[in-house]
């Protein structure tokens, strides 16, 4: 069946740790692993995301089962790991729970912050790219537009994009608060989450002086470092950069603190007290939390930022809920559009369309011609009803004689938007 | 006089009253309202001492009320020179109370004028007291700093936002503040023990004779002295900078009424 054809792998952010995710790097433009899995057998359309936290490929085949092995293969590629690992560290949605997989992740409900507005935009550059190298047919097309409708329905309609975005400024606020001008500042991203570049971006806004980013692996320091017109450095720098810096916005996936009270305790002495504002967005923790007592060092993590910004955090939760309704509603709409893709409920759609149309102007013309016999009236019904089947009949074959595959799709939804059965196309 | 004395003092309480309500309301106007009543105080102030001059024959700086009250005078025209160039967020709501209650002091203080004894009659009286006073305004302002700034960095450590946060300037700009006023008073601080000391030369004919008032003075100098030292070399800054501002100022206000009262010496004003 068409729906189940729709499959999501990926990997993110809750099902495999950084060290896991770095291994898949993919960077730069998406045209070489799209050129890719459309090599794969089976595959009839695709869509490839990739960004700091996750990694997901959308497709639609013909043999579901046998492409995902394929694609989890291309995905796990440079890892090294073995396939039974790579299943652990991925997830596969298939039909109606890709659709839904695919719209949680556009309305940033699938985000490490739920709300932040960054992944949109890099669901919207994956699509442009899918579009360029013409990886996309009607499913896709269809299913990529709704999501992001979708998304923009759920920031609209709730207001769970407030809390990301005042968390972002409202660090940058408490940066302000702290450390007065910020021109001439500097701040050190560690890890790059999207989070990191949220908050980096907004303090670029508000003219922050430089931007160093560290990362294990340096080459994605320097993606970012170059979109932020700063400097890459390792990880292990990190002590030495944080002498000079006067922000550091933490994001890393490790599982232990990075920094402790004793490491930064002689660099105040370093710094002649220049103040120091940490933020820990990194779940786990990536700052010890007992640096917070130290003279002239302010320490915020994501919930107390959260706290911060709203203290209402019921109102947030329910934003959420919210958010799953509207997400939920616009899944089943998208479903029913899915399963009317077949060849029969299209048909039957046509013919229904039609005898309404029919019996609604017979019915009117009958009315106004009250001195007819009953003879010539039926004479009448057989008019309408001929010339209804005469003009199905070129379109009906049309329709009956597609072979499989991606041609008989698009005639599909030639023929359905022809005859206008999906309202809001 | 006495009435012109009692409506700065009362220009001075009504604008304690208008920068609260400002701080509350934080509404533009208000704040205007609040500056233009502190500013008809200073210049009614100013006045004040120009007619208390003509009236004593010298410069009215002998008594606890003359001193206390130049003193308030200093503090408010140090404050309203910020204007120029250095503006501080709701600075006023702070440095229009420490004027009213310092407008109190005085004027429980005796406002007889007093004959002064024919040794002090110089012209480094008005120079040395002045300018010691002065210095004073600049702590006490520093002191007021020190105190926004130790109100606002709680709110941040505990991460608790109350009504200071949104109201206060930067930490940063308390801690300039902190910094410009120290530097400004420790100048004029400075100002005045050399002054004082060419004056005790001419009237006892020592520079110095360890009068409990000029040990004092000179413990206070030390102490900011020491402050300003280690804020330049080992990066005194920030909180501890605030802290100390608030116990330097306490080093003044010892010197100038604990020594008066509690020590005695030839600084004891005549009164």
């Amino acid at each position: 069946m068409l729906a189940e054809s729709i499959v999501i792998i990926g990997v993110n952010h809750k099902t495999a740790p950084v060290a896991v995710r770095e291994k898949l790097a993919f960077s730069g433009d998406c045209a070489g692993p799209l050129l890719t899995l459309m090599n794969i057998e089976g595959c009839q359309e695709c869509c490839f995301l990739s960004t700091c936290n996750r990694v997901e490929v959308i497709f639609v085949a013909s043999d579901p089962a046998a492409a995902a092995v394929a694609v989890r293969g291309f995905l796990f590629a440079k890892s090294g790991l073995a396939d039974a690992e790579a299943q652990q560290y991925s997830y596969l949605y298939q039909g109606r729970e890709a659709v839904d997989h695919l719209y949680h992740v556009a309305t940033s409900l699938d985000s490490m912050v739920v709300g932040e507005p960054q992944i949109l935009g890099q669901l919207k550059q994956a699509y442009r790219e899918a579009l360029e190298q013409k990886t996309t047919g009607v499913i896709l097309n269809r299913l990529l537009h709704k999501s992001f409708s979708v998304a923009k329905r759920v920031r609209t309609e709730t207001n769970i994009g407030g809390s990301a975005v005042s968390i972002s400024y409202a660090a940058v606020q408490l940066a302000k608060k702290i450390l007065g001008n910020l021109q001439d500042k500097s701040v050190l991203l560690v890890g790059a989450g999207e989070m990191a570049e949220l908050a980096a971006e907004h303090l670029v806004r508000q003219g922050i002086g430089r931007v160093i980013v560290a990362n294990r692996t340096l080459e994605r320091a320097a993606l970012l470092a170059r979109r932020f017109n700063g400097t890459a450095v390792g990880l292990a720098e990190l002590t030495t950069q944080l002498a000079e810096v006067d922000i550091l916005v933490s994001s890393t996936g490790a599982t232990d603190l990075i920094l402790t009270k004793d490491q930064v305790k002689p660099l105040m002495r370093q710094r002649k007290n220049r103040p120091l504002f940490l933020i820990d967005i990194a779940v786990p923790r990536d700052l010890d939390p007992e640096l917070n007592e130290l003279d002239n060092v302010y320490l915020y993590d994501i919930d107390d930022l959260k706290n911060v910004v709203d203290v209402n955090k019921v109102e947030r939760e329910k934003e959420a809920l919210r958010a799953e309704g509207i997400v939920a509603e616009e899944v089943a709409k998208f479903w029913q559009w899915l399963e009317g893709m077949e060849l029969s409920p299209t048909i039957t759609a046509i013919r229904q369309k039609a005898d309404a149309i029919r019996e609604a102007e017979v019915a009117k013309t009958l009315s106004n011609l009250k001195s007819l016999s009953e003879s010539e009236r039926r004479s009448v019904e057989m008019l309408a009803n001929a010339i209804v089947n005469k003009l199905l009949h070129e379109p009906m074959v049309f329709l009956k004689n597609g072979g499989p595959g991606d041609n008989s799709r698009t005639k599909l939804a030639l023929v359905r938007q022809l005859f206008g059965l999906d309202k809001e196309y | 006089m006495t009435l012109l004395f009692q409506l700065t003092f009362s220009l001075y309480l009504f604008a304690t009253v208008v920068y609260v309500v400002h701080f509350l309301s934080q509404k533009k106007q208000v704040r205007a309202v609040a500056r233009a009543i502190i500013l008809t105080g200073g210049l009614l102030h100013t006045v004040y001492f120009v007619v208390r001059y003509v009236a004593a024959g010298h410069t009215p700086l002998t008594s606890n009320h003359e001193a206390v009250s130049f003193f308030a005078w200093s503090m408010t025209w140090a404050f309203l020179s910020f204007w120029w160039r250095y503006r501080v967020k709701n600075f006023g709501v702070f440095v229009a109370p420490l004027i009213s209650l310092l407008m109190l002091i005085a004027a429980f203080s005796s406002q007889e004028m007093v004959p002064l004894p024919p040794a002090l009659r110089s012209n480094w009286l008005p120079a040395h007291a002045s300018i010691a006073i002065m210095a004073n305004g600049f702590m006490a302002l520093a002191f007021c700093g020190g105190v926004m700034y130790l109100l606002l960095e709680h709110e941040i450590k505990k991460k608790k936002f109350g009504i200071f946060y949104s109201r206060l300037p930067s930490l940063e700009a308390l801690d300039n503040l902190n910094q410009h006023c120290l530097a400004l008073g420790f100048l004029l601080m400075t100002m005045g023990i050399i002054t004082g000391s060419v004056w005790a030369k001419q009237a006892w004919g020592t520079y110095w004779q360890w009068d409990p008032k000029e040990t004092w003075s000179l413990v206070t100098w030390l102490i900011y002295a020491a402050i300003l030292h280690q804020r330049l070399t080992m990066g005194w800054r920030r909180r501890r900078a605030a802290i100390m501002a608030i116990v330097g100022f306490g080093a003044v206000l010892f010197t100038l009424w604990g020594v008066t009262y509690l020590l005695g010496g030839v600084h004891s004003y005549v009164g």
